[in-house]
């Protein structure tokens, strides 16, 4: 059950009326392999729904999409909708969702939207039926007891867990949970993220879409900073939040922002997707730019350490190895 | 997790002249007949002191933000404002004592009228209290304070990021200069820079108009580095 996620140059357009366009994804590659997580972090808006929804095939009609996006040998952007719906989406690839409790079902128990999610992907029937969902629940820690409680009964770490079980039972060997945690306590963050790291180190690959960084730090192997649609930098968690730190501009002012650094803001917003400026999109916000930066610079480095900028801040050269 | 440790005094208001901005005296408040979610509970923000209320989710955070708002009545207690008492009203609180305290929601999209403006939405306190003519004078300045400019205040809602929108909901709270600003889990949904930015504003407007504060949330971080002294919610409730 394991598959290596291989995204190449994925772009995604938005026309809108008057001639004008979004680009919400732009160029994006990446890796994501077995029994690891990537975190795709930044500011709202940067694109990183948008590039979640194109790896499902949930892009709206309207979106022109470019690139490839490849789980073992099937490509994601090309497969058709039947493809998608009946062979890879909570089959190959789960939804984490971003708020469970409009993802679950308000009429119905926790147990009976599991038992009907375990027979739509895996045909069960009777007693088996029971036996999976129960087993699914327990995946996700969710608790037996709860099973058959209906989903406003549920606190939000519960219906967290609750949508965590239902995006495990089709065995999926790759997550994508968007925002998993938002609006929870720090204290349910830390469990929710916990458990997604085990489904992890269980062998499922998990690509992480989140603004938490602690969330982020807590439990990412590697780490992709999206700016304007673009990856701007693709590198190690660990050396990413510790030493020796973020080598692009805009990365390094995120992390500054959090309140435990310097709790300063990046100067300035983020700039429209519809009006991006030439060049460096990041240019107007960066007090390192200079006239090099009107040539968008590419994603550079190997696969333990890669950055999009003109100058970006230097680490020591090269230890012996990684 | 650890537990942290108790506030050892969480009610020391500052014996100055000018009368609290807030005082909560044994609240008790619910929804419905279902069990009480605060039960005498007491709390006081000294005159432009920031109080950061913290506590994890669905203790009764929002409920207590709430009823200093003056949205929702409590079943017993007494609420001051400025030293004025705001409790005894049938339905609504009085115009004037409504507009000592701004409050700030966790989800813009949630709390924004969709169809107006950033700029009407900004604005529309002043409408709705008759003071239409400060309009002019005074959104530009309140909307570059929170980082709002020109094309941004002519979308609506939809056409604007949760940041951005989220500025014009800080905007619209302070637009009638209250005494008091509650912001309950204003930064939430957003990423650390706009967090940032955000409590940059506020704090840039409090050092300017004095305004005290409130904020809830579960960030202990945040909290205690943004405000002067933090409370723990558990150690509100009566012993
Ligand atoms: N159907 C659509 N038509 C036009 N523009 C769209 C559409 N869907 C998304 N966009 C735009 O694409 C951009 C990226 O949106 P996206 O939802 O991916 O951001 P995000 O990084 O997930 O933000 P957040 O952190 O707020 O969830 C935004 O400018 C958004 O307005
Ligand atoms: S390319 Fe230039 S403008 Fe862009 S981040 Fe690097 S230094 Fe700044
Ligand atoms: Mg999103």
């Amino acid at each position: 059950m394991t598959a290596r996620l291989s995204v190449r140059e994925l772009s995604v357009r938005f026309p809108l009326r008057g001639g004008r366009t979004v680009a919400a994804v732009t160029d994006v590659s990446f890796d994501l392999a077995p029994g690891e997580c990537l975190a795709l972090v930044g500011e709202s808006g940067c694109g990183k729904s948008v590039l979640a929804s194109a790896l499902l095939g949930l892009l709206p009609g309207n979106a022109r999409v470019r690139g490839a996006a490849r789980l073992d040998g099937l490509d994601l952007l090309t497969a058709g909708e039947a493809v998608l719906a009946r062979r890879v989406r909570g089959r190959r690839i789960a939804l984490v969702p971003q708020s469970p409790a409009s993802h679950l079902t308000p009429v119905r128990t926790v147990r009976s939207q599991l038992e009907e999610t375990v027979r739509e992907l895996t045909g069960a029937r009777g007693p088996k039926l029971r036996g999976e969902a129960e087993r699914a629940a327990e995946r996700a820690a969710f608790p037996a007891g709860h099973l058959d409680r209906y989903p406003h009964q549920l606190s939000g770490g519960l219906a967290q867990r609750a949508a965590t079980a239902l995006a495990l039972v089709g065995g999926a060997p790759l997550l994508i949970a968007d925002e998993p945690t938002t609006g929870l306590d720090r204290d349910l963050v830390d469990r929710t993220v916990d458990e997604l790291r085990r489904q992890v180190d269980a062998g499922h690959g998990l690509l992480l879409i989140t603004h938490d960084l602690a969330a982020a730090e807590r439990i990412a192997d590697r780490v992709a900073v999206m700016y304007a649609g673009r990856v701007v930098e693709l590198t190690g968690a660990a050396g990413f939040f510790g030493t020796p730190g973020p080598r692009h501009p805009y990365a390094r002012g995120l992390l500054e922002a959090l309140p435990e650094r310097s709790f300063t803001p990046v100067p300035g917003m983020p700039p429209e997707l519809d009006a991006l400026p030439g060049g460096c999109a990041f240019a107007p916000r960066c007090d390192r730019a200079t006239g090099a930066c009107a040539a968008v610079p590419a994603l550079t480095g190997a696969r333990a350490g890669a950055v999009a900028c003109h100058h970006a801040h230097s680490h020591a050269p090269e230890a012996a190895d990684a | 997790m650890p537990e942290p440790a108790p506030e050892p005094t969480c009610e020391t208001a500052p014996e100055t002249t000018p009368e609290p901005a807030l005082e909560l005296r044994g609240i008790t408040a619910g929804y419905d007949r279902r069990e009480p979610v605060l039960r005498e509970v007491s709390l006081t923000v000294g005159d432009g002191e920031a109080v950061g209320l913290l506590g994890p989710s669905g203790c009764g955070k929002s409920t207590l933000a709430r009823v200093a708002a003056l949205l929702h009545r409590p079943q017993a207690g007494t609420v001051r404002l400025a030293g004025r008492p705001a409790h005894g009203f049938h339905h609504r609180a009085p115009r004037e004592l409504r507009t000592t305290v701004g409050v700030v929601f966790q989800q813009p999209r949630l709390a924004a009228d969709p169809r107006l403006t950033l700029a009407d939405l900004i604005a529309e306190p002043l409408r709705a209290t008759g003071r239409r003519a400060e309009v002019r004078v005074r959104l530009p300045a309140l909307a570059a304070s929170v980082g709002l400019g020109g094309d941004l205040l002519a979308r609506r809602p939809h056409e604007v990021s949760d940041g951005q929108l989220q500025r014009a909901c800080l905007a619209r709270a302070l637009v009638l200069r209250p005494r008091l600003l509650v912001c309950d889990e204003m930064t939430a949904m957003l990423d650390a820079s706009t967090t940032a930015a955000l409590v940059a504003a506020v704090e840039e407007y409090r050092r300017e108009h004095g305004t005290a504060l409130l904020a809830v949330g579960h960030d202990r971080v945040l909290l205690e580095r943004w405000c002067d002294r933090t409370v723990e919610f558990k150690t509100l409730l009566p012993r």
